[in-house]
């Protein structure tokens, strides 16, 4: 039996948009919850309310509200993050397998915080997160300015991941002969992050990643109109009153600086930034940046509670990388839909 | 000479500052059709994305009533010119509908959300194409030809005073052909829309344009209106057509002519001749054709494509030297073809001819002429 969904237009369409950014909402909230809840120490759901309301058992209170909560507020946050640069790259390129980790831009991040972190730590100076994003951001322009370069001479869809492999290869082997040759006791730390994770997030992180993130998610939504017209293709938007050249310019910074706040703050992140967006996209059945920029952030913001979830817990006490949880997760996805295409456009 | 609605001032179009034709004039009034024609990579295309500002002119300008379309910002240029273009696009998921609402895109707000102006804006572009039972529709499902409409809609629904297009009918079948045209005529009778395009239809070209540019070389080649540029044998020299022909009038092409002594003569008129010319050129055969008035519907063909056609001045009884020629013509023949049934009282002559061939038993009748 297939499912039939309405596919009329006007109220039915407002009413399943309505219904599904229920439903993504809805499951954001539940997954917050049940990551508070499971770990080594688990919380019941009712104890979580309670601490939350400010009454609860101290011992409870530390774990919840200084571990869990900051570390599952951060996965939403830079899940989102996540799923809206995938979605931004993927529609700058025209190409449904961009994301900010296959095209080399999180490696970029990678590498110059590393940089930035070994050389700070050797002259005993404290790293600020705002200094982390910075650094971040520049990896991540340096790496985007490679791709964009080859994407001049290459157009194909293929040869842009390829080379964006290749990008990411080449940053992650600097960054791992920087960490180990660095001589710190706060290297385990960065090895650690380096694979990608959301351990050892504060609040004060929180702070600033909810600043970056709300700001470029917002200025992403304002420009949803150019989006769409950018969708038809350039000389069409171009024809429609696009000035393509600031559109461009602003897409690659704001894909950038999203992706770039994630690794600031755990490291590179892979497929979430290619699948979600896949995904909402057949979920809504629709392509409007109107709707996809919300649908993709709560979209990222669950795919990342899960694989943390997943994470922390599978082979506790034992950590996984969260990017060793979302490649599983992730890469079904992108093969799927590489597929899909194939049979769509045999080209 | 200044109630021109859209003109160009010594327009100098090329790439990266390299000049590809230099000093077009265009002038064209309000509601008129000017259509480029050009050999490939002439540079049609490139006149047509200079003028909707997608690359920078290198000389001159381009006015639109008093206003210099390049001194407008991108939404007043949008709001004033809409296009469509060669490019493919592939839009995810969207039903036709959103395709032809993007058209809307200088009039609506921040988050670019249709209002009810917009929303009818929308139908009646769908209307005027006749595309509104594709509205639901997924775009990229549809057929080149719907496609193409569905653009041609989006365009409608910018609600342009210039409406550019880029070879809009190429991927088209005759049919679509025909009513994507007749649309782009309907539109400049009712709505007084001005368009520019290029086509590589030359007999679409003639029949539709009010004024027609012919781009080759450094210069713009020609510019009027049809009944100047599509002169006898101005075609052939303007795309330097070698093997083949091309009919001015007709807009008709034919192969080339197959060259030789003749082994067969046609005696034809009226039409019935031509098939037999197509399929003797097809064949190989070296043919003549005659008694033909210079007025029939078969001359065209037959001096397209055979060796010698004996030929009567139009409107005159045919006169005895010509005969005689015919007969001559008919005697270095080895066979004989005739493919008119009926004579009139001013065709005797021709029926003559067939009982001359028929004597020296040199006709061929129903399905042996193709035997030989």
């Amino acid at each position: 039996m297939k499912l039939h969904l309405p596919t009329c237009s006007g109220w039915n369409k407002k009413i399943k948009y309505t219904v599904l950014f229920g439903i993504l909402f809805l499951i954001v909230i539940f997954f917050l919850f049940l990551n508070i809840s499971i770990g080594s120490v688990s919380v019941p759901f009712s104890e979580i309310v309670e601490t939350l309301a400010g009454n609860g058992e101290d011992m409870f209170r530390n774990i919840i509200i200084e571990i869990r909560f900051p570390r599952s507020v951060a996965a939403i946050i830079l899940g989102g993050a996540l799923g809206l640069s995938g979605f931004l790259l993927q529609t700058f390129f025209h190409n449904p397998i961009a994301g900010p980790y296959v095209l080399g831009i999180s490696s970029g991040s990678k590498l110059a915080v590393a940089i930035v972190m070994v050389v700070f730590l050797r002259f005993g100076i404290r790293i600020s997160s705002v200094l982390m994003i910075l650094a971040a951001f520049a990896g991540a322009m340096l790496s985007m300015g490679f791709v964009l370069l080859i994407s001049r001479w290459l157009p194909q869809t293929a040869m842009l991941v390829v080379s964006g492999i290749m990008i990411g290869y080449i940053c992650s082997a600097v960054t791992d002969l920087i960490v180990t040759f660095a001589e710190d006791s706060d290297i385990v730390n960065l090895h650690n992050w380096s694979m990608g994770s959301f351990s050892g997030i504060s609040w004060s992180n929180v702070a600033v990643m909810i600043i970056v993130v709300a700001a470029a998610g917002g200025l992403t939504f304002l420009m949803s109109k150019p989006i769409s017209a950018y969708q038809m293709g350039e000389s069409y938007a171009e024809s429609m009153g696009v000035n393509i050249r600031s559109f461009r310019i602003a897409l690659v910074l704001l894909s950038s600086m999203l992706s770039a706040c994630v690794t600031a703050f755990a490291g590179p992140v892979s497929f979430v930034g290619i699948a979600v967006p896949q995904i909402m996209k057949r979920m809504f059945h629709t392509a409007k940046p109107l709707f996809m920029i919300p649908a993709c952030f709560l979209g990222g913001a669950v795919w990342c509670l899960f694989c943390d979830l997943i994470a922390r817990t599978l082979f506790a006490p034992t950590e996984l990388s969260i990017s060793t949880v979302t490649a599983i997760f992730g890469v079904p996805v992108v093969i799927y839909v590489m597929i899909c295409r194939k049979k769509e456009r045999p080209d | 000479m200044q109630n021109y609605f859209f003109y160009t001032k010594n327009m100098t179009v090329g790439y990266d500052g390299v000049p590809l034709i230099r000093d077009i004039q265009i002038e064209i009034k309000r509601g008129e059709i000017l259509t480029l024609i050009g050999p490939n990579g002439a540079g049609k295309s490139t006149i047509l994305k200079s003028i909707i500002g997608q690359l920078s002119l290198l000389n001159g300008k381009v006015q639109l009533e008093e206003v210099c379309i390049n001194r407008l910002s991108e939404k007043e240029r949008a709001k004033r010119l809409s296009v469509v273009l060669t490019e493919r696009i592939h839009p995810e998921m969207m039903t036709c509908e959103e395709v032809v609402a993007m058209g809307r895109y200088p009039y609506t707000g921040r988050l670019g959300i249709l209002s009810e102006t917009d929303k009818k804006a929308v139908q009646r572009a769908m209307e005027t194409v006749r595309t509104e039972e594709l509205a639901e529709k997924e775009f990229l499902t549809l057929s080149d030809g719907q496609k193409q409409r569905i653009l041609l809609a989006k365009a409608i629904a910018q609600d342009p005073d210039v409406l550019v297009l880029d070879e809009p009918t190429s991927f088209l079948d005759v049919r679509y052909k025909l009513e994507f045209l007749s649309v782009l005529q309907e539109m400049t009778k009712k709505k007084n829309l001005t368009v520019i395009m290029s086509l590589h239809e030359l007999d679409l070209a003639e029949r539709i344009s009010d004024k027609i540019l012919c781009v080759k070389g450094e210069y713009v080649d020609r510019f009027g209106p049809p009944e100047n540029v599509f002169l006898p044998g101005y075609i052939k020299e303007l795309y330097g057509i070698t093997t083949g022909t091309f009919d001015e009038c007709s807009g008709r092409v034919e192969l080339p002519a197959v060259h030789g002594i003749p082994r067969v003569f046609v005696i034809g008129g009226n039409g019935s001749g031509i098939p037999i010319y197509r399929r003797l050129q097809r064949e190989g055969i070296p043919f003549s054709a005659g008694i033909l008035w210079e007025n029939d519907k078969d001359t065209p063909v037959a001096e397209a494509l055979s060796e010698r056609v004996i030929k009567e001045q139009a409107y005159c009884p045919i006169r005895q030297d010509t005969v005689v020629c015919a007969k001559e013509e008919i005697d270095r023949c080895r066979h004989v073809i005739c493919t008119l049934t009926d004579f009139g009282e001013w065709n005797k002559e021709n029926k003559k001819l067939l009982l001359y061939a028929k004597d020296r038993g040199k006709l061929l009748e129903g399905e042996r002429i193709w035997q030989k």
